[in-house]
Formats: C-alpha cells, structure tokens, sequence
C-alpha cells in the first residue's frame, strides 16, 4: 500500500485501450426555478471514452456543460439520462431512490480521486489532518492515517507543511494538499475541477508537472476540465473539446491534429498569417512523429524550385512527441500547385488548403483566465 | 425595612447570582443542545441541501418563527402545563429554565443556521466526492467550520438568557433581574437596583469577552488573522442590558 509512495521509479505512461471512465449518452438537464422557468441543458448526450492511464482534458468555455459533466462522472451531480462507467463499474447504478448516495456509490467514490479549483480544504484542519479526513471517512485506524498522510504529503513535496493549516499556504501549496488528500483512497481516477485556474502560470506549470508526474509513476488516470489550452497543450494525451453540453471534438491529441478543420488542432497549434496576394496559395501542413523531424520545406522548394514563404508555424511536443503545424504560402493559384501539394502528401503529411472562409478565428480562448 | 446596609445586601445579592447562573446555565445547555441539531437540520433541508426537503424546511421553519415571536412572558405562561409535566411545579428556579430553555432554543438555532450556512459548499462537495455521507459532512465539515461562529452564537444566547431571566422572577425563580424589579422599581431602593445593574453589566461583559476570545482562538487555531474587534464585547453589553 505505501510502496508506490516510495522512491518514485518513472515508468512511462502505459497508456492502455482498456477504457477507465466511459460515459454514453450523458445527459443533464435542471430547471433553474425548481417547477417553473426554462429547462436548462447541461448535458445533451456525452459520449466520453477516457482510456486507462492516460491524461485526458475536456476543454470549453464557461457554461458549456464542463462542470456538470466532470460532477456527473463521480455522481455529485445525478444524470438525467445516460450512464457512468467507471473502472468497469456503472455508477449510475449505484444511485439510490432518494436524493441521499447509497452506500455502495459512497464506496465508487472514495476510488475516485478529485481536486478542485479552490482547493476546498478545511480551513480548521492541519494539512496533515486534511489529508487524513478521507482515511478517516475510509475507517483506518489513527496510526495508520497518519503515516499515509505523511506518505502522500511527502509524494507531493510537502511533508515540511504537515502541521501548518491551510491558510498559512500558497495557492500552489493548497493545491498541492488537495492532490494528496485526493490520492489517499489510491484511486485508480483523478478528477480535476479547473485544478489550476486559481493559480498563477508559474505555479500552474508546477502543478500540471506533479501531475503528469502522478500519471506516469502511478499509472493514475486523469481527468480534468479547463478552460485553458496550455493546459491540455502541455499534458493531455487525449482531448474533448465542448461546446453548449455537447462533444464536438474528441480523441488523442494526434488524431485532432489528423481530423481536417478540427478547431482542437488549430487551436493546440494556432497558425495565423494571410496570403500576400491574390495570386498565392496557402496550405496548412501537419507534422506528426517522424515527419516532423524531416526536412521537406527545403525539400520541397529545391525539388520544384519554387519560393516558398513560411506565414506562421506551431511546433510542440504532447505527449512526448514532436507534432506542428505550419503555414506555408506557394506562388501561384492552387491549380498550379497541385503537384507540389502532392510531394507534401506523399512524405506523409496532412495538407489543408486555406481558403478566405477557413481563416476564422479560433473558437477556444487560449491562456485566458477566470 | 430598607435594605442600604452592605451586610444585608450582600446575601441576597449571592443567592440572586446563585440563581441567575443556575438557570442560566441549564437553559444554555438545553438551549445549545436542542438548537444546533435543530439549525443545521433548517440548512440540511433547506432546497439544495443534503436532506433537501421543502414541507419538512417549512414546517421548522414556521415553528421556529412562531417560537421566536412569542414574548418570553407570555411563553413562559404559556408552557405552564409542560413545565409542570416536566418539573412537577411551575414556581421556582427549575420551573424557570423550561421555558427559558424553550424560548432560547429556536434563538439559537436561527443563530446555528446563519453560521451552518457560511460554510463553504465546496468543502461539502469534498467531503462527498470521499465518499462521506451525511452524517460525516456535519461532523467533519459543518460543525467544526463553524465552530468559530458557533462560539459566538452560544455567546450571544446566553447574553440573552440572562435577559430573560429577569422575567423568572414573575414565577418566584429569583435571580439579580428580579431583584433589580421588586427591589428597585417596587420598592424605590434604587441604590440596591444600580448595584444588580451593575453586577449584570460585569456578568454580560466577562461572559462576552470570554465567549469573543473563545471565537477568535479558534478562528486563529486556522492560521487565519482575526476579523473580529476588539472592543466588540462593550457593544454587546449594551444590548445585552437592553433585553433585560
């Protein structure tokens, strides 16, 4: 039980097929005046596949259904309609007739690991006791809780803080508490609530690094909702991306980035830039893995001695691998240049043809706050 | 006969304090003991509570209302029956404290409610995603959360109690409020009345200050600086005599 708190030997991420949290058809929907008033859709039929060991972000702005879906997964929130897997167990089950959680979803959900926004620690409880609350809730005896408090809170970097309260720490440090504290019950799931929206980029690097670092030497999958692409950017392996309660986007970070006109993708890699005249063709080309690493521009140039202008390029590794997008203008009109957009294809990249209505701005707030 | 001398004062001014702290002291702790269940079951069951539960919310809520409402003279006449069913008499010291204790409950419990109701709702959310249930939620969360405000509530009902319990004295219960009526305004003994004002004043601040440096120990047991000021248990002095 303590061995994985233990020194900590990176393995890497054994993202597996096996799905961990699956919901089909999730719907939500709640009135806003108890009886009366419009019905408000908060979920209108989510089909999410999240797969064991992997870190998966869901992604939308404010208001578009974020929240209650991640509140819907560990049943905080009751779905209308639809159903909740979670490591091959179906919550949605579970729920008991009245408003009250039965035992058995009760026990679904201390497996279940969640981290939040405002940290929501207990301001009248040492850090250390904070920690320990979901053991107590779990039943371990004192000794026990303590030394798993201690355990966890070392895993995170803050065994020194065991006996400050809350208030005495950073927003990095609290939010560092409430990673512990959700680890405790050795969920095989990670919720994350907008876990570093309250915190500075500096500090969100930080915490988005522990936990990567959870994911790869626990094997924890995690799930987490944002409203900020550097999130799902720099440590997501899959992304969903929402829109008024539905998906509209989904899958691994390298299957956005090969779905044509997918809003993900320009949005991970944005590539601006207008073609400089009327008689030029733009073309956007996706690298992926090995074709990133390979010279074709210059290729490409010297093989039909054509000038090319590179108009705007977004290079980055997810997932640990190299994958980019890159604008480039060609003289002439397309007509001309089918051969060369050929050659692109040929060395195995995808290739998108901008036209004036493609170049919409993106639909994603990137980097921005609450 | 006049009561001036110090040497005839000072017995009945022990005996007054003697019964004032015993039926304050009782009433308190039935007054707390009944009123925190009471006011968290109002958050509990209030709509988007735990225990979410209109007819339920009203029906508390209305009684507690009613109780509140009802002037402490007429409650006190009111519950004779029941405090003669719970103490075998409705004169003394002990039949005091029924409807003190009565009285005081739906005061308090209005008190528990508006602290209860402070808490952060996110800390009942993660306390449910552990997979506590209720019960663990006002253990764990609510009561120790408001423990700061709880203090303060408790203060200020046993402030208010004494107030009452100037009004014991029409059933023969004693105490420094009756004093201060048979002897100062039946009597026109005024100098014995200020004294009991005054030991009142004393009593009402000691037990303000007490209760304020209790609150703001455990607010600051948080590591979080005190909101409270310091001079806060003069103000409630004031309007602790102005119950009485």
């Amino acid at each position: 039980m303590h061995s994985r708190t233990g020194t900590p030997t990176p393995v890497h991420p054994t993202v597996t097929e096996t799905p961990v949290i699956t919901t089909s058809g999730l719907t939500k929907t709640y009135r806003a005046h108890r009886s009366h008033g419009p019905e408000v859709t908060a979920l209108d039929g989510v089909d999410l596949h999240v797969r064991e060991g992997e870190v998966f972000g869901v992604i939308g702005q404010s208001g578009a259904g974020k929240s209650s879906l991640i509140r819907c997964i560990n049943l905080l929130e009751r779905p209308t309609a639809g159903t909740v897997t979670v490591d091959g167990q179906d919550l949605t089950a579970l729920v008991g007739r009245g408003r009250r959680a039965s035992r058995a979803l009760r026990e679904a959900r201390s497996r279940i690991g969640m981290v939040f926004q405002h940290f929501n620690l207990l301001s009248s409880r040492t850090v250390r006791d904070n920690v320990e609350l979901p053991l107590e809730i779990l039943g371990m005896s004192g000794r026990d809780r303590s030394r798993k408090a201690l355990d966890l809170l070392d895993l995170v970097g803050l065994a020194d803080k065991a006996d400050a309260h809350p208030a005495q720490l950073s927003g990095g440090q609290k939010q560092r508490v409430g990673i512990a504290r959700a680890l405790a019950g050795d969920p095989k799931v990670l919720l994350s609530d907008e876990a570093t929206s309250a915190l500075d980029p500096e500090t969100t690097r930080s915490i988005l690094q522990l936990l990567r670092d959870l994911n790869r030497q626990l094997g924890l999958t995690v799930l987490l909702i944002t409203h900020e692409m550097d999130v799902v950017k720099s440590i997501c392996d899959s992304a969903a991306l929402m829109e008024r309660g539905r998906v509209v986007e989904s899958g691994t970070v390298g299957e956005l980035l090969a779905t044509p006109g997918s809003a993900l993708a320009s949005a991970l890699f944005p590539v601006g830039g207008e073609a400089t005249g009327t008689d030029r063709t733009v073309v956007d080309v996706t690298f992926r893995g090995e074709s990133a690493t390979q010279p074709v521009v210059s290729r490409l140039a010297r093989t039909y001695n054509i000038d090319i202008s590179i108009l705007g390029a977004a290079v980055d590794t997810v997932g640990g691998r190299q994958i980019g997008r890159m604008r480039i203008e060609l003289p002439g009109r397309y007509e001309d240049n089918v051969v060369p957009v050929g050659f692109l294809r040929e060395q195995g990249l995808q290739v998108d043809v901008v036209t004036e209505q493609d170049r919409q701005p993106v639909p994603v707030e990137e980097g921005a706050h609450k | 006969m006049s009561t001036t001398d110090w040497s005839e004062m000072q017995p009945l001014l022990t005996q007054a304090c003697r019964d004032t702290f015993y039926m304050v002291g009782w009433s308190a702790l039935v007054a707390v003991a009944g009123g925190l269940p009471l006011g968290i079951l109002l958050v509990l069951t209030d709509r988007g509570g735990l225990l979410s539960n209109t007819v339920a919310n009203k029906v508390v809520g209305q009684l507690v209302n009613v109780a509140r409402s009802m002037p402490f003279i007429i409650l006190m006449i009111a519950l004779m029956g029941f405090t003669r069913w719970i103490t075998g008499t409705t004169i003394g010291r002990d039949a005091a404290i029924v409807p003190l204790a009565i009285g005081a409950i739906p005061f308090f419990a209005r008190l528990v409610e508006t602290a209860v109701r402070e808490v952060d709702g996110g800390l009942v959310e993660a306390v449910q995603a552990m997979g506590g249930n209720t019960w663990t939620v006002v253990r764990k969360v609510l009561v120790p959360e408001s423990l700061p405000s709880l203090v303060s509530s408790t203060t200020t009902t046993i402030v208010a109690l004494i107030g009452y319990s100037a009004m014991a004295g029409t059933v023969g219960a004693g105490g420094l409020g009756d004093i201060a009526i048979r002897y100062g305004y039946q009597r026109f003994e005024t100098q014995l009345m200020w004294i009991t004002v005054a030991i009142l004043a004393v009593v009402i601040s000691l037990i303000q200050f007490a209760g304020d440096c209790t609150a703001r120990a455990l607010y600051r047991r948080g590591g979080r600086s005190s909101p409270a000021p310091a001079l806060r248990f003069l103000k409630a002095a004031t309007a602790g005599s102005r119950t009485a």
